[in-house]
C-alpha cells in the first residue's frame, strides 16, 4: 500500500488519433453462475461496464475474476446468466465469436509468437488471412493503422526482442487492430515497471475517454484502480463483494471488500539490526542465459547475517539466472561467490556445509519431482544422512528407511500446515500454495544460514502470503542472511532491510525501504 | 581423353559427382524433416520411411514398367507412414521420439518383408539428363548425368523457404511450431497442422527412398540404406531448420560419402573403410562443433521436444 502515496496519478492527456467508427459499446454480465462439479466458482455475479469507461475487477487469487472473464469471452459456458454487449444479449460460444462481437482480451501472459515479428503476429491474428501474403502491402496497411493510434511500436522487430512494456502494447494494439471495442485486460501491469504501467494504462484510459474503447481491467493493485478506473467491482470467493464508482472508495475499503473483515494477519516484526559480518558475497558474477547470450553482466552483492536484501526488477533482467547460479542450476562464466570466507560453487556438499537453502520460483518445476511423493520431496535435503539412512558402517548410507522418511514428512506436514491427502500423495496433486509450503518446510525446518528466495508468494492468497512472509522474517530474526528476489515491489519494501534494483543483468541501484524513492526505482528498473 | 588420364583430378570430380548423386536422398529426407520439425514435431522414423519408399518405388516400377509411377507410390507410402506417426503422436502423453524409433523399425522391417520378391528382378530406372554432352571425357559425362529428382529437390528448397514465409499455410505451420499456445488462441487445430506437416514430410522422404532404388545405387536390397534417413534428421539441425541450407548440407554429406570410393578408384586403398566413414565422422564433428550445453540451438522451433 505504501507505493500508492508516492506516485501521483498519471496524467490522462494523451495524443489521440481521429475517433473512427461508432462509439464503443458497453458490456454487462448478468447474474453469472459457473460450477465445476460440486464447486461453485461464480455465484450469480453481475458486472456492468459503462460505454467509454474503465472498469476494474478486483479480487484475490481464486476469487473468480478469471472465471468471470472466461465466461464473458466464451472459454467457459456459464451455467446461468447472460452476457449483454451494447443493448443486445449475445451468446458467445468460443473466443472467435467474442472477436466478432468486438470483444478483445489481453492475457496476463503474452500470447504473441516470440520469434515472429509484430507485423507477422498481427496479420496472422486476423480472422481471414489470404493464402499468399503480400507482406509489403500488409506492412503499409499496418503502419497506416498505427498512425491513428497513440501507441508506437517497431512492427518489424521480433516480439522476443521487445521490452515487456512494448510487448504489452503490441498485445493491446493487436486487439485494436482486430477491431476490438471492448477491451479486457488480465493483470496487464504484472510484468511492467511502474512507469511502463502508468504509460500503458494512461493511453488506454485516454482511448476510453475519447469513446473509442470500453475497458475492463482485472487487477489486484489498488493503486491502479484508484488512478485509472472509473468503476470497480470486487469479488470474494466467487461472489460479488461490492461495486460502484471508484470515487466512493478508498484503498482500505476496497481491501476490506476483497479480504473480508476477518483474518488480517499481523505482519511479523523485523527484530534487531542486521549483523556486520558479510555472509553471502557475490563479486563480478557473470552468466549466460538459455540462448547463450550474457544475462548477468558482473553482479556485485553482499548479504549480511540477519539481513534481508531485496532484489527488485522487471522479470527477464537476469534475476532468474542469478538465482539459478546460486542454486547450482546454472554455471557462472566469471566472478566469485563466497560464503563466509570460503568460495562457494553450489555443490550439494557446500550447500550442506554452509547451510544454504533455496525457495526458487515455480517450486513444482524448480524444486520438486512432481511424480514423487510429498514425503520423498520433503526429504531431498536429508535423505542421504541419518536418521533416514540406516546403520553406521560404510554400507549404512546406502540403506534408506522409508518409515523414518514418512515420520519426518508427517512432522513437517503438521508443523507447516501442508494440506495433502497424506505423505504418500504425489506432490503434483497439491495446490500451488501447498507445494510452496511443502518446499518451505523442507528448506526452513533445518538450520539455515543463507536463504535464497525468488518470488516466494507468487500466485498465493492472502493467508498463505502472510504465512510465508512471517517464516522468512523469522528466519532473518534468527540470523539467516536472506536474498529475496521479487517482482512485487510492495513485498520487497515491506520485508527488506536493504533494497537493490537489478536491470539488464547488473545491480544498478541500492537503497533502503525507508529512503526509497519510487520514481528513481522505477527509472532504474526500466534501465534508465 | 582416356579414362585413367584424369588421374588425381578424378577425385574432386568424383566427389562432385557423388555430391550430386548421393545427396539426393539426403536432400529429400532433410527437406521433409525440416517441414515436419517446423511444425514442432520430430519424426525419427524417416529412416524406415526411406527404406519403405525405396522398396515400394522399386516394386511399383517393376510391376508397372514406369519408374515415375514408382516415385509417386514411394511418396504415398511415405505419407502413409507420416500420417501414422502423426496420429499416434496426437494421442495423450505420447512421445514423438519414441514413436519415431518404433516407426523406423516398423518401416525397415515391413520393407524387408514385403520386398523379398523384388530383390532379384531388375526394374526400369529413372532416366538421367546428360548435362555432360559437351565433354569428351567419359568420367565428366557420367558425373554430369543428373537425375531430374535432384533438380526437383533443388527447386523445392527455395519454394519451401518462400512458402514458410509468405503463405498462410506456411505461417500457420510456423506458429504451431513456435507456440502451440498462440496457435490454439488463434483457433488453429494443432494436431491437424502437424498431421499434414508430418504426412508431407513423409512424402518427401519416400520420394528420397525411391531415388535409392530407381537411380543410385539403383536396385533393391536390404542393405540399400546405410542410415541416410537418420543422418538427414541430424542434417536438419546442422542446417538450422532452413530449407536452402539443407541443400548445402546435403551436398556436403553427399560429397563426403563419395570420398571413399573416389580415393579407391585412383588407387588409395589404405584406410578405405575410414574414408567410407567420412559422413558419419562429419555428422559427429559438426554436431559437437555447433551444439552447446549452455544454450539452445539458434533457429530451433520452440515447440520441438528435443530442444526444450
Amino acid at each position: 500500500m505504501n507505493v500508492m502515496s508516492r506516485i501521483a496519478p498519471s496524467s490522462t492527456s494523451v495524443p489521440l488519433g481521429p475517433a473512427d467508427g461508432p462509439p464503443a459499446p458497453g458490456l454487462e454480465a448478468v447474474a453469472i453462475t459457473k460450477r465445476f462439479g460440486a464447486f461453485t466458482a461464480l455465484d450469480g455475479v453481475s458486472l456492468k461496464l459503462r460505454p467509454g469507461t474503465v472498469h476494474a475487477l478486483l479480487g484475490e487469487n481464486g476469487a473468480g475474476k478469471s472465471t468471470l472473464v472466461k465466461c464473458i469471452m466464451g472459454f467457459y459456458r456459464p451455467d446461468e446468466g447472460a452476457v449483454v454487449v451494447g443493448d443486445r444479449e449475445v451468446v458467445i460460444g468460443d473466443p472467435r465469436a467474442a472477436q466478432t462481437h468486438g470483444l478483445g482480451m489481453v492475457y496476463q501472459h503474452f500470447t504473441l509468437v516470440p520469434r515472429m515479428t509484430v507485423l507477422e503476429n498481427l496479420v496472422m491474428a486476423r480472422a481471414s488471412v489470404p493464402a499468399v501474403i503480400d507482406w509489403r502491402a500488409e506492412r503499409r496497411r499496418l503502419a497506416a493503422f498505427l498512425d491513428t493510434m497513440p501507441f508506437s511500436i517497431d512492427i518489424d522487430a521480433p516480439v522476443a526482442t521487445l521490452a515487456a512494456g512494448d510487448k504489452q502494447k503490441a498485445e493491446i494494439v493487436k486487439q485494436l487492430y482486430l477491431d476490438a471495442r471492448v477491451l479486457i485486460l488480465d493483470e496487464p501491469t504484472s510484468v511492467l515497471t511502474p512507469d511502463e504501467a502508468d504509460e500503458t494504462l494512461g493511453l488506454i484510459r485516454g482511448m476510453a475517454l475519447a469513446g473509442r474503447l470500453s475497458v475492463l481491467i482485472i487487477t489486484h493493485k489498488f493503486r491502479e484502480v484508484m488512478a485509472f478506473a472509473d468503476d470497480v467491482t470486487v469479488l470474494r470467493r466467487g461472489r460479488l463483494a461490492g461495486s460502484g464508482a471508484v470515487a466512493d472508495h478508498t484503498p482500505d475499503s476496497l481491501a476490506r471488500l476483497m479480504i473480508g473483515d476477518n483474518s488480517t494477519a499481523v505482519p511479523v516484526e523485523r527484530r534487531g539490526l542486521p549483523g556486520t559480518a558479510a555472509r553471502l558475497r557475490i563479486a563480478g558474477l557473470r552468466a549466460d542465459d538459455d540462448s547463450g547470450l550474457p544475462a548477468l553482466h558482473g553482479v556485485d552483492l553482499t548479504v549480511r547475517m540477519g539481513e534481508i536484501v531485496g532484489v527488485a526488477g522487471v522479470s527477464g533482467n537476469g534475476q532468474v539466472e542469478l538465482v539459478q547460479v546460486l542454486a547450482g542450476q546454472r554455471a557462472a562464466t566469471a566472478g566469485n561467490v563466497s560464503i563466509g570466507d570460503e568460495p562457494y560453487r553450489a555443490t550439494r556438499e557446500e550447500m550442506r556445509r554452509h547451510k544454504v537453502h533455496c525457495l526458487p520460483e515455480e517450486p513444482l518445476r524448480n524444486a520438486c519431482v512432481p511424480g514423487m511423493s510429498v514425503a520423498e520431496n520433503m526429504a531431498f535435503r536429508s535423505f542421504d544422512e541419518p536418521p533416514i539412512t540406516r546403520g553406521g558402517n560404510w554400507l549404512g548410507s546406502w540403506w534408506l528407511d522409508p518409515a523414518a522418511m514418512r515420520r519426518a514428512a508427517l512432522d513437517l506436514i503438521g508443523r507447516y500446515r501442508v494440506k495433502t491427502t497424506g505423505p504418500d500423495a504425489p506432490i503434483a496433486t497439491l495446490s500451488g500454495g501447498n507445494v510452496q509450503r511443502a518446499v518451505l518446510a523442507r528448506e526452513l525446518s533445518r538450520e539455515v544460514d543463507v536463504l535464497i528466495a525468488a518470488n516466494p508468494v507468487f500466485g498465493l492468497d492472502f493467508a498463505a502470503v502472510a504465512d510465508i512472509h512471517a517464516q522468512i522474517v523469522e528466519a532473518r530474526n534468527r540470523g539467516t542472511a536472506v536474498l529475496l528476489v521479487s517482482e512485487d515491489l510492495d513485498e520487497l519494501l515491506e520485508l527488506s532491510d536493504r533494497l537493490v534494483v537489478m536491470s539488464q543483468g547488473a545491480i544498478v541501484h541500492e537503497t533502503t525501504p525507508a529512503a526509497a524513492d519510487l520514481t528513481v526505482i522505477g527509472r532504474c528498473m526500466a534501465g534508465h | 581423353m582416356d579414362h585413367a588420364s584424369l588421374g588425381w583430378w578424378g577425385v574432386p570430380l568424383a566427389v562432385l559427382a557423388g555430391a550430386i548423386r548421393v545427396s539426393t536422398p539426403f536432400l529429400f529426407v532433410s527437406l521433409g524433416e525440416c517441414l515436419t520439425e517446423k511444425s514442432g514435431r520430430i519424426n525419427l522414423g524417416l529412416e524406415g520411411t526411406l527404406v519403405m519408399g525405396a522398396m515400394s518405388g522399386y516394386a511399383t516400377a517393376y510391376l508397372t514398367g514406369n519408374p515415375w509411377a514408382g516415385v509417386l507410390v514411394a511418396g504415398l507410402a511415405g505419407s502413409l507412414l507420416g500420417t501414422l506417426h502423426a496420429m499416434i503422436c496426437a494421442l495423450e502423453r505420447v512421445n514423438d521420439i519414441a514413436v519415431g524409433i518404433a516407426l523406423m523399425l516398423l518401416g525397415t522391417g515391413l520393407a524387408f518383408f514385403l520386398g523379398k520378391p523384388f530383390i532379384q528382378p531388375q526394374a526400369p530406372q529413372l532416366p538421367a539428363i546428360p548435362f555432360g554432352w559437351w565433354s569428351s571425357s567419359a568420367q565428366v559425362r557420367s558425373a554430369l548425368d543428373i537425375n531430374p529428382l535432384f533438380l526437383v529437390g533443388l527447386a523445392l528448397a527455395p519454394l519451401l523457404l518462400w512458402g514458410l514465409r509468405a503463405t498462410r499455410w506456411g505461417m500457420v505451420l510456423r506458429i504451431v511450431g513456435e507456440s502451440a499456445e498462440a496457435a490454439r488462441a488463434m483457433g488453429y487445430n494443432i494436431n491437424r497442422v502437424r498431421l499434414l506437416a508430418t504426412a508431407a514430410g513423409g512424402f518427401f522422404a519416400g520420394v528420397g527412398g525411391s531415388f535409392l532404388s530407381l537411380s543410385y545405387p539403383g536396385s533393391w536390397n536390404e542393405r540399400l540404406s546405410s542410415g541416410q534417413g537418420i543422418t538427414a534428421v541430424a542434417l536438419v539441425i546442422f542446417a538450422r531448420w532452413d530449407p536452402v541450407l539443407c541443400v548445402w548440407a546435403s551436398l556436403l554429406f553427399g560429397g563426403a560419402g563419395a570420398l571413399g570410393p573416389a580415393l579407391q578408384s585412383v588407387g588409395v586403398t589404405q584406410g578405405y573403410h575410414l574414408f567410407n566413414a567420412a559422413p558419419y565422422v562429419l555428422t559427429l564433428a559438426i554436431m559437437i562443433a555447433t551444439s552447446s550445453s549452455r544454450h539452445r540451438l539458434a533457429g530451433a522451433p520452440a515447440e520441438l521436444s528435443v530442444t526444450r
